[in-house]
C-alpha cells in the first residue's frame, strides 16, 4: 500500500512519518507537497505534526487553504483513510472534517512527555489490532491540545463511538490527574463518524521501534496496512 | 473608498480561558486586587478597498466567519470607521 505524507511549510515530523510508513512498516511512502493537487495511488494520507504555517491565527487555520486540502476532503468523502497526528489533528478540526478544536494547554506550556493512554474503540480502521481498554505510553509534544467541542457533540462523539483515545493513569483510570493539557473529557484521539479520518494528539510515529523507547504506536500503522491491503 | 475595519475576536461565554486566568493572577500578585475575571481576544484592524461602509461591513464578516474566527469557541465584532 501507499501512504502519502502532507508537507505544509513549518511541518516538521514529516520525516518522522515517513521513516514509519516506509522503513518501519515496509510500505510505500511519498512526501505530498501542499499545493499538490492529484492524490492518485495513495492509500492513505498523513498529516504529520509541526507548526504549518507558523501556527499564525490559530494551529491549523491557514494549512486549511492549502490547495491539498480540497482534493484530501474528496479522498475522505470517498473513503480513503486520513490519519492526523498532533499539528495534523488540528488541522483537521479546523477543515471541519473532525468536530471541534484543540485550544491552548491549560497549563499554559508546551508539554513533552510519554503520557498514558487508554484505546477506546478498536472498530476502526486504525486501531483494529489493538484491544479495547489496552493501556499504552505514547510522546505528546504541543503546546495547544486542549480538546475542546460543546455538550452536544461530545455526546454524539461518544454515542457514536468516535472517541478513539482518552489520557489514563497506568492503571487505566481516566481522571484529572492523567490529563496533561485540560482536554474535555480526558480526550486524546477521535474519528469522524464514518471512522475514516482520525486525529490524535500523541505521536504514534514516535513509538514505532524498541531502539526509540517504545513500539505502543506501531499497531496503528500495522492495523492501516492490514485494512488497506 | 479606503475605509478602516476593526475586529474583535473573543472567546465564547463558557470557553475557559487558562491565559486570562494566569494574568488575573499576575495581577493579584501586583496588588490589583478588584480584577474578578479577564478574558484574552484578538483585535485586528484592516484598510479595506471597497465602495461602501456596509460592503466593508459585510466583507469582514465573511472573513471572520471563514477565516478570522473559529465559529466551536469564538464570537466577532465587526467595527467600521
Amino acid at each position: 500500500m501507499k501512504f502519502g505524507i502532507v508537507v505544509f511549510p513549518g511541518s516538521n515530523c514529516d520525516h518522522d512519518c515517513y521513516h514509519a510508513a516506509k522503513h518501519v512498516m515496509g510500505q510505500e511512502a511519498e512526501y505530498i507537497w501542499h499545493k499538490t493537487t492529484s492524490l492518485k495511488g495513495f492509500d492513505c494520507i498523513v498529516f504529520p505534526g509541526g507548526f504549518s504555517y507558523g501556527d499564525y491565527l490559530r494551529t491549523g487555520a491557514i494549512a486549511k487553504f492549502s490547495p491539498v486540502l480540497k482534493e484530501i476532503k474528496k479522498f475522505a468523502d470517498n473513503g480513503g483513510l486520513v490519519l492526523g497526528i498532533c499539528n495534523g489533528f488540528q488541522i483537521l478540526c479546523e477543515t471541519g472534517l473532525l468536530p471541534g478544536v484543540l485550544m491552548r494547554n491549560s497549563g499554559l506550556k508546551f508539554i513533552c512527555k510519554d503520557v498514558g493512554l487508554r484505546v477506546e474503540n478498536v472498530n476502526t480502521p486504525f486501531t483494529k489490532l489493538y484491544e479495547e481498554g489496552q493501556l499504552l505510553d505514547i510522546p505528546i509534544a504541543h503546546a495547544d491540545g486542549n480538546y475542546f467541542a460543546d455538550a452536544e457533540t461530545l455526546k454524539s462523539l461518544s454515542g457514536n463511538g468516535q472517541i478513539i483515545l482518552r489520557y489514563a493513569t497506568k492503571d487505566g483510570d481516566v481522571d484529572a490527574s492523567a490529563n496533561p493539557n485540560g482536554s474535555v473529557g480526558n480526550i486524546a484521539g477521535i474519528t469522524n463518524k464514518e471512522k475514516n479520518v482520525f486525529g490524535l494528539m500523541p505521536h504514534p510515529e514516535r513509538a514505532m521501534e524498541a531502539s526509540l523507547g517504545g513500539t505502543d504506536g506501531y499497531a496503528f500503522f500495522e492495523s492501516i496496512v492490514k485494512v488497506v491491503s | 473608498m479606503s475605509i478602516k475595519v476593526k475586529i474583535y475576536v473573543t472567546l465564547k461565554e463558557g470557553v475557559l480561558d487558562p491565559q486570562g486566568r494566569a494574568v488575573v493572577g499576575a495581577l493579584g500578585a501586583l496588588d490589583f486586587k478588584g480584577v474578578e475575571d479577564l478574558r484574552i481576544g484578538k483585535f485586528m484592524e484592516l484598510k479595506v478597498d471597497t465602495e461602501s461602509k456596509e460592503a466593508a461591513e459585510q466583507e469582514a464578516r465573511r472573513m471572520c466567519e471563514e477565516l478570522l474566527a473559529n465559529p466551536v469557541i469564538e464570537d466577532f465584532r465587526v467595527e467600521v470607521e
